[in-house]
């Protein structure tokens, strides 16, 4: 019994490290200028935590199969772990902090470079509204200045998403408000998150970025895209009955697609 | 040890049928009708797993005979996206505060905390019982969600306002029923105070002579930090659902902001901040990973010993390190807000201590595997399962590194890595701590044998089911699977669409086997061999008394601690000392 037990466990965990080594399944490729150092750190995370996942299973196996009781013959005297406790308290103490000391004092920085640090100046300023079901986006405009939000004004039926009040704000009346995010590349780019409702999140995994949305706050997330394409946005927060389908795409274009792009919606207002 | 000079605390034993087996002051039965209560709750979340599961794979196919029992939320067996929602809340909030929280803790804690002390009963029998139908209580009127017009909540068991807090314009099942889930959970949190002090007060006041603190049994000692951690978590989950319910009910903005805007309404709250009921819910939420794990730790380190016939290495380290988690776990909660908006840098100081928790928790383990060196393993159902226990928790805690840092968590938050991680580690970790507990102490609980070759089987095929249905889920989450989603509609998750339809075959296939379990133990508890006092040659109390126990557990005299729990290995024919022989 013990020695199955033992062969059981090694083959869960070979197996199930080797789907985890050799991507079998993975993250995408990554297109912003910040994931490279999450892949990074993901990469590191996977290789000490996986060694330890696989010497764990693999110690538990090992004596398993080595210290079952038999069934014949007379009982052995039980034997206690060599040094008691001590060694293993300081093996757990050292390896993990050492691990723990690695992994925060990269990791940290890479969290830092993406949430604790202003966006550069001249970022491409985008609002984004998330709401019951959808994500819509909103650009300045010619005159660089966006309207206010009135919730009071908030009208699907009427695409008057974000609550603008052109007739009496001249800021709004230049807005461009669409259902897609259109960034270009290279240009560091910051959103300006607002929740018309309840609390959403954005999710583009290629991007290596996600951020909720929370009613009541305006929540500013930075990035910069290095590769033309077309991505998947989506909400990870559960929101209500359409969560599942609350999806957007972002397009990645060149700067001259993007400039033409840009103008044309501004010549259609 | 002149502690505990034993006082009668057990009322003599009632006549009537209803006051022995129904309204009960006995530890013994209200643990066993806790346990009981929990069989029915594990059995009903199991069920809407397989219905979720079973839509994951095949959404287009209808589940026979759903129809009929939901049909707004099932109109011809093929569920709907709220509909999906619905189930995965009543699941979660079943499984985490009806099964993780009431077996391994209420249940097998209080039928044997008093034995395992050397009392006659709780501290307070009469707020015992009356935890227990507080409990129940509870549970049905979350299942009466089920019945109301709008159907069950769909906001998650974790229910973040202001989804939870508005009311009906969010959507169906967010009126009567997440009123009736905010009223379940707040009953729920009374019965766990009182529950929670009657262990303490237990542990601390009514110990026999000679039980110091150093010689209660690890599971004891399990329960009693439990206790503590409990007390304080569920002292802070109570005042936050009340808030929710004044907030949907009496027109309060606790966590409403103003101006927002739900199916073209504008809400007429002002003032409240969602980010509040977000640290409120977790500063329970993380210490309730811990209450479902803890008595796990402490079965499991009961347990091992007696079948490695040898004493658990370092058992005073395991002791701080209990105690070192339960302080740690009040400093961690942050972790499930890295991107709630929270200010970032507090992301890389929550972040410190969910990492060094991940010490106490390694060296446990550690001494688990410890303790199998030099051993002469006896492999019993038990025994397997606390064996099984320490490969899942592994697995389970490793998938932590990855969450506990705000750089990683950044691409895995919201998808499936979390769902396989929350699952292994407190959800099929301490199952498998039920499991042994039940294998282990059936034969004490009821006096009668479990089926060894049923329980064997149950626990291949269980141990090796998990394994295909939670390890996988790693794999969505690294492809980006988001979770909490009713279908997949995304085109990136195309390609995923057949992982997904293993893990449900897997997870129908586990659930079946569960089967094995539920026949043994119906048959055992009627047909089981006798069992003896003491079938597994184990040390502490509860096997120095007859199986079952009688009423006052000990037959009016009092047992007298002589020894620690952690006693075997000796040389000579008996290889352990049983704590009430005398010196």
């Amino acid at each position: 019994m013990g020695k199955l037990f033992a062969v059981v466990v090694t083959v869960i965990a070979l197996v199930s490290a080797a789907i985890f080594a050799f991507h079998v399944w993975w993250l995408p490729p990554d297109i912003s200028t910040h994931g490279v150092r999450i892949d990074r750190q993901m990469n590191e995370t996977m290789v000490v935590a996986g060694a330890l996942f696989v010497l764990g299973q693999l110690a538990l196996a090992g004596f398993v199969w080595r210290f079952s009781a038999g069934e014949r013959g007379a009982p052995r005297p039980v034997k206690s772990f060599p040094g008691g406790p001590t060694p293993l308290v300081v093996l757990a103490t050292v390896l993990v902090g050492i691990e723990i000391l690695v992994l925060t004092f990269v990791g940290s920085k890479v969290w830092a470079d993406v949430y604790q640090t202003p966006p550069a100046p001249g970022a491409l300023q985008i609002e984004v509204l998330g709401e019951q079901f959808a994500f819509y986006f909103r650009y300045a405009g010619a005159d660089g200045k966006f309207g206010a939000m009135h919730p009071e004004m908030m009208n699907d039926a009427t695409e008057n998403f974000f609550g603008l009040d052109p007739a009496n704000d001249t800021t709004a009346r230049d807005d461009i408000v669409v259902g897609s995010l259109v960034i270009p590349i290279n240009q560091p780019v910051v959103l300006e998150m607002h929740a018309k409702d309840v609390n959403h999140s954005f999710y583009v995994p290629e991007l290596r970025i996600q951020q909720d949305f929370v009613p009541g706050l305006v929540i500013p997330l930075h990035f910069t895209a290095t590769t033309p394409g077309k991505y998947e946005l989506v909400c990870t927060q559960l929101c209500g009955l359409g969560h599942y389908n609350m999806r957007a795409f972002v397009e990645v274009k060149t700067q001259p697609d993007f400039a033409q792009w840009l103008k044309e919606k501004a010549a259609a207002l | 040890m002149t502690h505990g000079v034993a006082t009668s605390h057990a009322p003599p034993r009632p006549q009537s049928f209803l006051r022995r087996h129904v309204f009960s002051v006995d530890h013994k039965v209200i643990g066993r009708q806790y346990l009981d209560l929990a069989l029915v709750a594990v059995v009903t979340g199991m069920v809407l797993s397989w219905i979720m599961r079973f839509h994951l794979g095949w959404p287009e196919t209808p589940v026979p005979g759903l129809g009929k029992l939901a049909p707004t939320g099932a109109a011809g067996g093929v569920i709907t996206p709220e509909y999906y929602l619905a189930l995965m809340t009543m699941h979660g909030t079943i499984m985490v505060f009806f099964v993780l929280t009431t077996a391994p803790f209420a249940g097998f804690g209080n039928f044997f905390l008093p034995i395992h002390v050397g009392a006659e009963d709780m501290a307070f029998p009469r707020i015992n019982m009356m935890s227990f139908w507080v409990t129940l209580v509870a549970f049905l009127v979350l299942l009466s969600a089920f019945f109301v017009g709008d159907g069950p909540p769909l906001s998650g068991w974790t229910a973040y306002a202001p989804l939870s807090a508005v009311g009906k314009d969010a959507g169906p099942g967010q009126g009567v029923g997440q009123t009736l889930w905010a009223i379940s959970i707040a009953i729920f949190c009374v019965a766990q105070l009182l529950g929670s002090l009657n262990f303490i007060a237990t542990t601390l006041d009514l110990r026999t002579r000679g039980m110091s603190l150093a010689r209660l049994p690890f599971a004891t000692w399990a329960w009693f930090i439990t206790s503590v951690i409990g007390l304080v978590a569920f002292a802070v989950l109570m005042p936050a659902c009340i808030l929710l319910i004044l907030d949907r009910v009496a027109g309060t903005s606790f966590f409403i902001p103003a101006g927002l805007v739900i199916s073209d309404r504008l809400q007429p709250h002002a003032g409240g901040s969602p980010l509040l009921w977000q640290h409120l819910f977790w500063f329970f939420g993380h210490p309730e990973v811990y209450i479902a794990i803890l008595p796990g730790f402490g079965i499991v380190s009961q347990i091992l010993p007696v079948f490695a016939r040898k004493p658990l290495l370092g058992p005073r380290v395991f002791i701080t390190c209990l105690i070192a988690i339960a302080f740690l776990s009040y400093t961690v909660w942050g972790h499930h807000m890295f991107l709630s908006g929270m200010n970032p840098l507090s992301a890389t100081l929550f972040s410190v201590p969910t990492l060094v928790i991940t010490i106490p928790a390694t060296i446990i383990t550690l001494l688990w595997i410890g303790t199998l060196y030099g051993a002469r393993l006896r492999f019993t159902s038990a025994s397997l399962f606390a064996l099984g226990f320490v490969s899942v928790f592994v697995s389970g805690g490793i998938s932590g590194f990855f969450l506990a840092q705000p750089s990683t968590d950044i691409y895995l938050h919201g998808t499936y890595f979390v769902v396989a991680h929350f699952h292994f580690v407190m959800g099929v970790a301490a199952m498998f701590g039920i499991f042994a507990g039940t294998y282990f102490w059936f034969p004490k609980m009821f006096g009668r044998m479990m089926n060894e070759t049923l329980g064997r089987w149950h626990f291949w095929l269980t141990f090796i089911g998990v394994y295909c249905v939670f390890m996988p889920m790693h794999y969505l989450g690294l492809a980006g699977n988001v979770r909490r989603y009713s279908a997949f509609t995304d085109e990136y998750l195309q390609p995923l669409i057949p992982l997904h339809r293993f893990i449900t075959i897997a997870a129908l296939f586990t659930g079946a086997v569960q089967l094995i379990f539920l026949f043994n133990l119906i048959r055992s508890r009627l047909r089981g061999p006798k069992a003896p006092d003491n079938p597994w040659e184990a040390t502490t109390l509860e096997w120095s008394t007859s199986s079952p126990p009688p009423h006052d557990n000990f037959g009016g005299r009092q047992p007298v601690v002589s020894h620690g729990p952690n006693e075997y290995g000796n040389a000579g024919p008996r290889d352990y000392v049983m704590q009430a022989d005398p010196q």
